[in-house]
């Protein structure tokens, strides 16, 4: 078999072209939405470079260049041997933004070439994702032990703390999605679990009061020991030892979570955090800020219908009463003009390209590439839910492209390199499996 | 399907797709009330300014006012057709300008998007009038109303201050602020900024997609009336201030009038400065006046520093008197000044010799306070002369020379006292009293502030003591920080002062013939004390100073007046200062002065 011959063969049935056609379509989508987003206020023609969907074309024929450059051009087995130098010039990149960058709106993530614009967080995301695959893999054993758990953590940590250091904390909250990655990879339960509890008795504390937070996790944790106590009565005794401990030592972290909260809070928390929190909980009406935007975005979105009012048929955007309306809030032309249905399609496709991410990982053999899928998974997947449910009022208003989707250069290119460098490795597998 | 890692995750992924998805169901499909609230949904801010505080004298006369004026608004988005000579005729303005405004608006109309912006500023009422009764005539135009400053008195512009719309800068540093809003510039209005802005408050509307204004949101819940800003009284008084500032017209220099007994600024001249007129249009008159040599916008009282010639006799002779080097029968001979090497002398002018202290002050002699200062500096208690000038510049501190005196008013400088590291470094620690004999007499290295030499006038007044000179009262509302209550003693006993006093009235009152510099100053029926100064100009003429206070027991005010490039201390400087005092005192000047005002209203240098 010559070679010419079986990289002929080698494309057609090594490639997942699931994931390139979805990626395709979801793009397309995101530019003739943010065609319809600017449309309004200045009509042109769709290619016109002095408007945003002028230059999202540019920024998709280059992502498209940079997908095949990964696909084609690179070796696939350098990612894992870059992992490292790439995560210490990216950490790098990511303090020194911090220094040189002018202020945007208080944060200080961008670098400025002349006419490029540039987000370090962004590629922190495959840094990150490629060195947490590396090391993981390495270590090749479940990731049970709290001591390794200690060893991972600085990974993901370090970069998450930076960029809240560059006031995007909105940006570092994706990387809480690593800790389904780790979850695939042994880390116990009771972390997501946590977790989620937290976060329960985190907005229970803020809604009601102190007393009845500690009446809900008093009978929460009450109950638990109940069931263990009936669970493992005819079982072994080392089980029911550490469901006890652990369901003691979580009521107690509860508990001092409940008093903490109102420090965390009103302390811990800027102005502008805590405002959109407390609009998200309908503590607090606030309709000249974050109120009305949320407000703009649901009503637009609303009334959209089940069908839509057609491509560029949105009025809710001609006054441009919705902030961000072609990056940020992309979803809400979606909505007005697509309506229900063509909200369902986005959502099935990111749903479908997130499970046949998973799929395609927990298949592969190699340890390394299964971890970066799900690494993958876990940012596509954070960015959607934080994306869209700040949108309809779901999540606070936190400042995160929908990926693929939004207006911007530095968001595509990034989710293009993160998702092809996926499917080279799965390639690469298959060619050889 | 098998329980496994990867099927969990797959399970939460699809429940929260489920989620999102029921939500957009129920919003899009369900909920009919987004549909109805995209009919009128854009709320329309029409923001209400509040009027700016408003700033009085200490008896009650506005000095800063308010007047209403209208600003004329454009949303170029929702401008049709209309006839541009009309409204440039119902505006006052050329046709040309409103051409020139809508041709920017449509070449910039991708940037200006839906904003509102201002068409035209501070219109009149009367204008503004004409423009209401056809505003109906042109969509997309629309008013407000703002006020805009006004002024019963020229109570001068350095001391009032300006205010402008916030700048680019100005929003950095106080993200508070909007673009369009006011904020004080200079002066009062820059220093009592936070009492006197006040709190923007808005109606909010609700407008249609077709851009109908439908009706107040939520029935005006949300509206937040506006609140006007603090009133201020300050402790000038408005005729004296005016008084002021007609007897240095044409003259450069400064006056400033202290209550003794309180620390309150009575007057604060600056000359050249800028008319109230000028204020409340400062943009227009920005460029020329920068443009202006003589620097109006230069507030000489805190900020220039000039020697203070030989007013600071008094401060070396009460250091003198402290130190224990002089008692104040000492006498020292002055044969026509003091010789302080075998070729040079300081001279001094014409009076009888020798002197005892009251009468060196009361001539000025300048040979006196050469030895007096000599005995300081050479004093055999300190190991150097370095030492012993730390010690007497101590005591100049303690007067207020040489920091900031901490008034209340923005930009204040503290003037210059050198220190013994400085002539250190300039004559490579080889110095003596010879070196630095000009500072007897108050020349030299040392500079102050008009303010300050106001405050040893005051600080003679009160035997000893003074009070952080300031400009606001205390009023409802307002309280004043605490300092200015409060004592500022000086390190020299208060019972030397008496004596200090007393050379000084006879200055005024002990007759030309005795060699008194300071006779001109005597007004009948008041007790006043008075020093002159002559302060050597490297650039030109000499500077004239003059520093006075009245009555002698009890004192009501004094006065500072610095006179520049105008010779003698007691030719200008001295009139200047003792009108200001005669005024205050007596609400008029006497027959027999008429004459001395007279010519200081009618001289202008410039």
């Amino acid at each position: 078999m010559n070679q010419a011959n079986r990289l002929d063969r080698g494309l057609k049935q090594t490639v997942d072209w699931r994931l390139v056609g979805i990626y395709i379509a979801l793009v397309f989508i995101g530019w003739i939405n943010i065609y319809a987003s600017v449309h309004s206020s200045e009509p042109s023609s769709i290619f016109d470079l002095s408007c945003r969907s002028g230059k999202q074309f540019i920024w998709m024929i280059t992502a498209f260049i940079i997908a095949a450059v990964i696909l084609f051009a690179l070796n696939p087995h350098y990612w894992e041997v870059s992992a490292l130098p790439l995560y210490l010039v990216v950490t790098a990149l990511l303090v020194l933004v911090i220094f040189v960058s002018k202020d945007v709106k208080g944060s200080h993530s961008w670098f400025e070439l002349g006419p490029v614009k540039f987000q370090p967080a962004e590629l922190s995301k495959i840094s990150t994702s490629l060195l947490l695959a590396t090391v993981l893999s390495k270590m090749n054993r479940p990731l049970n032990r709290f001591v390794d758990v200690l060893r991972i953590a600085p990974i993901i940590l370090l970069p998450m703390l930076i960029i809240v250091a560059e006031s995007e904390t909105g940006s570092a909250l994706v990387y809480v999605g690593f800790i389904f990655v780790l979850y695939r990879e042994g880390l116990s339960g009771w972390y997501l679990t946590l977790i989620g509890a937290a976060i329960v008795v985190f907005i229970l504390t803020l809604v009601s009061n102190w007393w009845i937070s500690i009446i809900v996790c008093t009978s929460v944790a009450a109950a638990f020991l109940i069931w263990t106590f009936i669970h493992y009565r005819k079982r072994s005794k080392t089980g029911r030892r550490v469901w006890i401990r652990n369901i003691i030592l979580s009521y107690i972290g509860a508990i001092a979570l409940v008093f903490a909260t109102d420090f965390l809070f009103h302390n811990v928390l800027q102005d502008h955090q805590r405002s959109r929190i407390e609009v998200l909980l309908g503590l607090k009406d606030d309709p000249s800020g974050v109120g009305y935007n949320v407000r703009q975005s649901m009503i637009a979105i609303g009334s959209g219908g089940l069908t839509g009012k057609g491509f560029l048929g949105g009025t809710q955007t001609a006054y441009g009463f919705v902030p961000e309306q072609s990056t940020d809030f992309i979803f809400c032309t979606v909505g007005e003009e697509w309506g229900f249905v063509g909200c369902l399609l986005v959502v099935v496709l990111y749903c479908l390209l997130i499970g046949w991410i998973i799929q395609d990982a927990d298949k592969s053999r190699e340890s390394f590439t299964r971890i970066y899928g799900y690494c993958l998974a876990s940012c596509l997947f954070m960015h959607l839910f934080i994306n869209i449910g700040m949108t309809i009022g779901l999540m606070p208003v936190i400042g995160i492209p929908l990926p693929l989707l939004s207006y911007g250069g530095s968001s595509l290119w990034t989710f293009t390199a993160m998702l092809f460098i996926f499917i080279a490795l799965n390639r690469q597998e298959n060619k050889y499996f | 399907m098998e329980i496994n890692r990867k099927n969990k995750l797959l399970i939460g992924l699809v429940t929260v797709a489920a989620v999102l998805v029921g939500k957009l169901f129920y919003i899009q499909c369900i909920n009919g009330e987004y549909k109805v609230n995209a009919d009128n949904n854009s709320m329309v801010y029409d923001y209400i300014y509040p009027p700016r505080g408003v700033i009085y004298d200490r008896n009650g006369e506005i000095l800063v006012g308010n007047k209403v004026c209208y600003d004329i608004l454009v949303t170029p988005k929702e401008v049709q057709e209309f006839d541009t000579l009309a409204l440039a005729n119902a505006l006052c303005i050329p046709d040309s300008l409103v051409r020139s405004k809508m041709e920017y608006y449509r070449k910039n109309r991708k940037s200006i998007g839906f904003r509102t912006l201002p068409f035209l500023k501070q219109v009149s009422s009367e204008v503004y009038m004409r423009f209401a009764e056809e505003e109906y005539r042109y969509p997309g135009f629309s008013s407000q109303v703002r006020s805009v400053r006004e002024y019963p008195f020229n109570a001068g512009g350095n001391l009032l201050g300006y205010i402008s719309e916030v700048n680019a800068n100005d929003i950095k540093k106080h993200p508070e602020y909007k673009s369009g809003d006011y904020i004080g510039k200079t002066g009062l209005e820059a220093a009592r900024e936070a009492d006197l802005r006040g709190e923007k408050g808005y109606h909010i509307y609700l407008r249609d997609s077709r851009n109908r204004v439908q009706s107040s949101y939520m029935n005006g819940e949300h509206d937040k009336p506006a609140m006007p800003g603090h009133d201020i009284i300050t402790t000038i008084d408005a005729h004296l201030q005016q008084y002021g500032q007609q007897l240095m017209e044409g003259k450069t220099g400064s006056v400033v009038a202290i209550e003794p007994s309180t620390g309150e600024i009575l007057a604060m001249v600056s000359s050249p400065g800028i008319d109230v007129e000028v204020l409340s249009d400062i943009g227009k008159y920005y460029g020329e006046i920068a443009k202006n040599p003589r620097k109006p916008m230069f507030n000489r009282t805190v900020m220039a520093s000039y020697p203070p010639g030989s007013v600071f006799k008094l401060v070396n002779g009460l250091i003198g008197l402290q130190e224990g080097v002089l008692v104040p029968s000492n006498s020292y001979p002055c044969n026509g000044g003091y010789a302080y090497s075998s070729s040079r002398k300081l001279g001094c002018h014409a009076h009888s010799s020798p002197l005892a202290f009251r009468d060196a002050i009361a001539t000025s002699c300048n040979g006196y306070f050469c030895y007096v200062l000599r005995n300081v500096l050479e004093n055999k208690k300190y190991g150097s002369i370095q030492e012993a000038f730390d010690v007497w510049r101590e005591y100049v501190l303690s007067f207020g020379f040489g920091h900031k005196l901490g008034s209340d008013f923005p930009s204040e400088l503290g003037g210059n006292i050198p220190t013994s590291n400085f002539y250190d470094r300039i004559y490579r620690k080889r110095w003596k009293f010879p070196t630095i004999v000009s500072l007897s007499i108050g020349q030299g290295e040392i500079g102050a502030t008009p303010l300050q030499i106001a405050n040893l006038a005051a600080i003679m007044a009160n035997r000893g003591y003074y009070y952080i000179p300031h400009l606001v009262k205390d009023s409802e509302g307002i309280e004043i920080d605490p300092k200015y209550h409060e004592r500022q003693y000086t390190k020299v006993d208060t019972t030397h002062f008496a004596v200090a006093v007393e050379g000084m009235y006879m200055a005024v009152n002990g007759g030309g013939s005795a060699g008194g510099t300071a006779f001109r100053a005597a007004i009948p029926g008041l007790e006043v004390c008075g020093k002159t100064g002559t302060a050597q100009n490297p650039h030109g003429k000499d500077n004239s100073v003059f520093i006075c206070f009245a009555p002698k027991d009890n004192p009501k005010i004094a006065v500072a007046a610095y006179v520049e490039n105008a010779g003698f201390g007691a030719t200008w400087a001295l009139p200047v200062a003792s009108l200001m005092l005669e005024k205050y005192l007596n609400g008029e000047i006497c027959e027999e002065r008429k004459p001395m005002e007279d010519r200081m209203l009618e001289t202008k240098f410039f």
